[in-house]
């Protein structure tokens, strides 16, 4: 059974460029645009990995990380959230809300690759 | 990366998208800029200018367009300082971010166009950015690596150790200390040994807390920064020891680990708080209430589901017609249902087509700065005007508008307004004013662009036509025939072509821009006052109000918006000019007859106008022509259906429709019509007097 | 024009109609299908891919100021199709439509038409080397659509070559 990713970015081109990456490794991938799409998206869905973006309007992608680990279905799911170069700021409040690792924006698709087979099992 | 053969469609689908994104940033980003040269921007206002650059700056690295990523990593580092206060918004500083964002634009339009650009454009704006972020401090390089660190000198084979002690609530990251395991042992030959001398007797156990740590031995070639980032997400959650056997330093890393025991509260607290609210909260309401009202869609879905409510219409109307000779045949009552259910289908259209609609503000919104340069590089004194920005259009207009009215307003500035010196001359105030508008009027959108300028300069203007051989140089032409003449094909100079739009666009291209939109453009203009240009699109694209006439055994639709009246006229209304020309007199105009009969060939149609109506309707340039028909059928909404899919453009007619009978009804065109030629001569009748006063403004045949 | 070619060619058949023995037919990978028709006494083929249904004649909405053979257009459920009339576009005269007549409804790349003709005969299977090519003494200037002749027991097809005919 093919595993199942999610892409929260309110970029259309970032979301097409991390489903395209992952669909080619053979997940599935559901896609939101911001923090509260997404939750309504991932309801009575599994989902074995999650990239999320940080700067979102509506619920941003620190807000997303802390809601879905207060589901229990989330609890030990892997979240990665993108954050830019020099954003360490973002890496810490992503780490405490919950995240499991992070990406730099901008990346190149195998290290999206990397990464999510780094955190993901 | 390609594992499927769809990948290359699939790549060439982000990119369209991307640039597709990256264009509505920009066009968004303009808008901010402009807004930034009259007052400062509030935060919300940079953080969107932040988000637009950020966005692009992503999208960009994805692609490999390294100009691009590093024009955009510096502007977006320089709004955030802004963003941050660290940096005041002063004049000089909106000026360089408007320059900036138009190195932005061409970058962006580069990349889309596969082209290179000068090695040194936007070097002057990025230069002073730079100085800008702080005595030539440089933000860190933008395409370097993402985490990069220097590769390790130390190679060879090495053997280390490492001691693995998260804390208890490492599973709170949903951490897996096994992929962490198993990262290392791809790394060389590993040894592990678990300690579990932490782990509680089972009563007390709490599943969701981590008691294990690790002493992993690896022999490896690896460096120490290798080995240091498979922990690199865990460094803050765990204790990490990394030291290397065989090298005489035993360098201890444990970064931060003691000290910062990052808890894990499901609260916000305060320090959290702040760092989130500058990228969030302003961001807030506003964004919140626009973006949460709106969802992407594929323009081609739309595109099918107009398509399907237009069946639907046609068929309603079909149905409608079956049941009214049904109902008319047995005396039977009308079917229930049958009014609620064209209603709903109404409703529906009309949802539908508002779908498509956006604001014209998009289009309008470039028109500022345009007005500005160009007024600036002429030394003349403008003032924009807009109002009716709200006003909503079809989405393919939107599109089609962009050009026509940069090419008018240029000529405007260029042609219209005089110098302040010559103004005020002419007794007007230094500033000429341009006043853009947007209207709903009837089922058109009215675009008006009008200024206080010169007017258009007659001489000139029927000097050039001579001079192209546009008119004959004896002609005699009204002073509106010479303004139209701006429309000929032929007549805009190489002047026009400008560096704005880049294209030689005439007004002639303009004109047919217009009516290929289903619209027309009329002019106006008064010598020393100004002129005023006006385009009229209908509002819908794929549906008309419509009358159906007869001709004959035919069924024809006029557009009703361009109906004014329709008469039986009486045998002392009609002239004839000569053996092919003839008019109808009413109210004081004399209107030029349009003989549908006699132009499309119509078997058994009426050709004596006395016995059948004449509709008059009005052409572009707000000329009438009165065309006969046998009799009103009556009014419907139609369906447009091209008739160019399969053919060739046929001359007076400008598209087809379905009738509820189930018969193509041909749309006719009406500007055509008026240029079409009388192939046959009136039949011989005493319609009146051969001899009439010389006509205002009878509308020609070409 | 159809008269000529029949003296100049065999009167052996090689192509089976459908309607003869069908169980003798096996279409190969490489053989060719086509539509028969008839115009008066002549018969016609078109190849079949291109041939999108056949209706019976009715009405068609006429286009103003065109030439003889385009007789209009008629609605094919939504869309709107012209009709042209194949007797008169061989310079033969216009035919007097009947609903007893035929409309063959075609694709032509991205274009789709009618042509109106007298009625449908066959279907054809061919192999390529079966159709031979129209002799240029038979062929008059512009007739570049005449794109080949199949023998078929009964007497002579003309293969039409809609791309040229409809240019």
């Amino acid at each position: 059974m093919a595993k199942r990713a999610l892409t929260v970015d309110d970029s259309k081109t970032m979301r097409d460029m991390v489903a395209f990456t992952l669909k080619g490794a053979g997940f599935d991938v559901l896609e939101a645009e911001d923090g509260v799409h997404a939750l309504s998206v991932v309801k009575g869905q599994k989902v074995d990995v999650v990239i999320t973006d940080i700067n979102m309007p509506n619920m941003d992608g620190v807000t997303l990380v802390r809601e879905l680990r207060a589901k229990a279905e989330f609890k030990s799911t892997p979240i990665l959230i993108l954050t830019t170069e020099g954003g360490d700021d973002k890496k810490a409040s992503g780490k405490a809300a919950g995240a499991t690792g992070w990406i730099v924006k901008p990346f190149a698709p195998d290290k999206l690759l990397s990464v999510v087979n780094k955190v993901c099992p | 990366m390609s594992n499927d053969g769809t990948s290359g469609s699939d790549f060439e689908r982000f990119r369209i998208t991307f640039f597709e994104e990256c264009n509505e940033i920009l066009a968004d980003l303009e808008v901010h800029l402009t807004q930034l040269q009259e007052e400062a921007l509030d935060n919300e206002g940079l953080n969107a200018v932040f988000r637009a650059a950020h966005s692009i700056k992503a999208g960009a690295g994805a692609f490999g367009f390294t100009d691009l990523v590093n024009f955009t990593h510096s502007f977006e580092a320089l709004l955030d300082k802004m963003r941050d206060g660290e940096i005041d918004q002063t004049p000089q500083v909106a000026d360089l971010l408007v320059r900036g964002g138009d190195v932005l634009a061409e970058l962006v339009s580069a990349a889309q166009e596969n082209r290179s650009v000068a090695p040194d454009f936007g070097a002057e704006v990025l230069a002073q950015v730079h100085d800008l972020l702080g005595s030539g401090q440089k933000p860190k390089d933008a395409t370097a690596g993402p985490g990069a660190q220097q590769a390790s000198s130390i190679s060879g084979m090495g053997s280390w150790t490492i001691r693995l002690t998260p804390n208890v609530d490492l599973f709170k990251n949903a951490t897996e200390p096994l992929l962490l395991i198993r990262e290392l042992r791809e790394m060389g030959s590993l040894k592990v040994t678990c300690d579990r001398s932490q782990l509680p007797p089972l009563r007390k156990l709490d599943p969701e807390l981590a008691y294990f740590s690790w002493r992993f031995e690896l022999e490896s070639e690896c460096s120490r920064e290798n080995i240091e980032e498979v922990f690199e997400f865990v460094d803050d959650t765990c204790e990490i020891v990394i030291e290397q056997a065989t090298s005489s330093e035993e360098e201890a890393k444990s970064p931060e680990a003691p000290a910062k025991d990052a808890p894990v509260q499901p609260q916000v607290s305060s320090p959290e708080k702040n760092v989130e609210t500058k990228e969030s909260a302003p961001a807030g309401k506003k964004a919140k209430a626009a973006a949460a009202s709106s969802i992407r869609v594929e323009l081609g879905r739309i595109d099918r589901l107009v398509n399907t409510v237009g069946e639907l219409v046609i068929t309603q109307a079909m149905l409608a017609q079956e049941l009214a000779d049904l109902t008319a045949d047995n005396e039977r009552q009308p079917i229930a249902g049958q009014e609620e259910l064209a209603n709903l289908t109404r409703e529906l259209q009309e949802c539908v087509m508002a779908i498509r609609m956006q604001p014209v503000k998009s289009v309008f919104a470039r028109m500022p700065r345009l007005v500005r340069d160009l007024s600036g590089k002429l030394g003349k004194k403008i003032n924009l005007r807009m109002s009716g920005e709200h006003t909503e259009v079809d989405k393919t207009i939107i599109e089609e508008l962009a050009d026509p009215l940069t090419h008018m307003i240029r000529n405007s500035i260029d042609h219209g307004l005089e110098t302040p010196a010559e103004r005020v001359a002419a007794g007007k105030p230094e500033e000429g004013t341009i006043d853009l508008s947007a209207a709903h009027v009837g089922g058109n959108i009215v675009i008006s662009i009008s200024d206080d300028g010169a007017g258009i300069n007659r001489e000139r203007v029927l000097a050039i036509a001579i001079d192209k051989g546009i008119v004959q140089p004896d002609a005699h032409l009204s002073d509106q025939e010479i303004d139209e003449l701006i429309f000929a094909p032929g007549f805009s100079t190489a002047e026009e072509v400008t560096d704005i739009s880049g294209r030689g666009v005439g007004m002639d291209v303009v004109r047919r821009n217009i009516v290929s939109l289903g619209g027309r453009i009329q002019v106006q203009s008064q010598p020393g006052y100004g002129t005023r240009l006006n385009m009229l699109i209908p509002l819908t694209l794929a549906v008309l109000d419509g009358m159906i006439v007869a001709v004959g055994n035919q069924r024809y639709i006029l557009p009703i918006t361009s109906i004014v009246e329709s008469f039986r006229p009486s045998p002392s209304q009609m002239r004839r000019l000569d053996d092919w020309t003839q008019v109808v007199q009413i109210r004081g105009e004399f209107i030029r007859i349009v003989r549908l009969c006699d132009l499309f060939n119509v078997e058994n149609a009426t050709h004596d106008p006395t016995q059948g109506l004449v509709v008059l309707t009005e052409v572009a340039g707000g000329g009438k022509i009165g065309i006969t028909v046998d009799e009103l059928i009556g009014q419907q909404q139609i369906v447009i259906k091209s008739l160019n899919d399969n053919f060739d453009p046929v001359p007076g007619i400008s598209g087809a429709t379905i009738l509820g009978n189930g018969k193509v009804a041909l749309i006719l065109d009406i500007e055509q019509l008026a240029g079409m030629k009388a192939t046959v001569p009136l039949p011989h009748q005493d319609d009146g007097p051969k001899e009439v006063d010389a006509p205002v403004a009878i509308v020609a045949a070409e | 024009m159809q008269a000529n070619m029949l003296q100049a060619q065999e009167t052996n058949p090689v192509v089976k109609g459908s309607e003869a023995a069908a169980s003798e037919i096996v279409a190969s990978p490489t053989s060719c299908q086509f539509i028969s028709f008839r115009l008066g006494e002549d018969e016609y083929a078109i190849d079949i891919m291109a041939v999108r249904e056949i209706k019976g004649w009715t009405d068609a909405t006429p286009l103003p100021n065109q030439p003889p053979h385009v007789l209009g257009v008629l609605n094919l459920r939504g869309a709107i199709v012209p009709i042209l009339d194949l007797r008169s576009r061989f310079g033969q005269g216009l035919t007097e439509a009947t609903p007893m007549h035929v409309v063959i409804i075609v694709n032509v790349g991205e274009r789709t038409f009618g042509i109106l003709v007298d009625a449908v005969s066959d279907i054809l299977t061919v192999e390529p080397e079966e159709i031979k090519s129209v002799p240029d003494a038979d062929r008059a200037e512009g007739e570049d659509y005449l794109s080949g002749i199949i023998n078929a027991g009964h007497g002579m097809v003309v293969v039409l070559g809609l791309q040229e005919l409809f240019r």
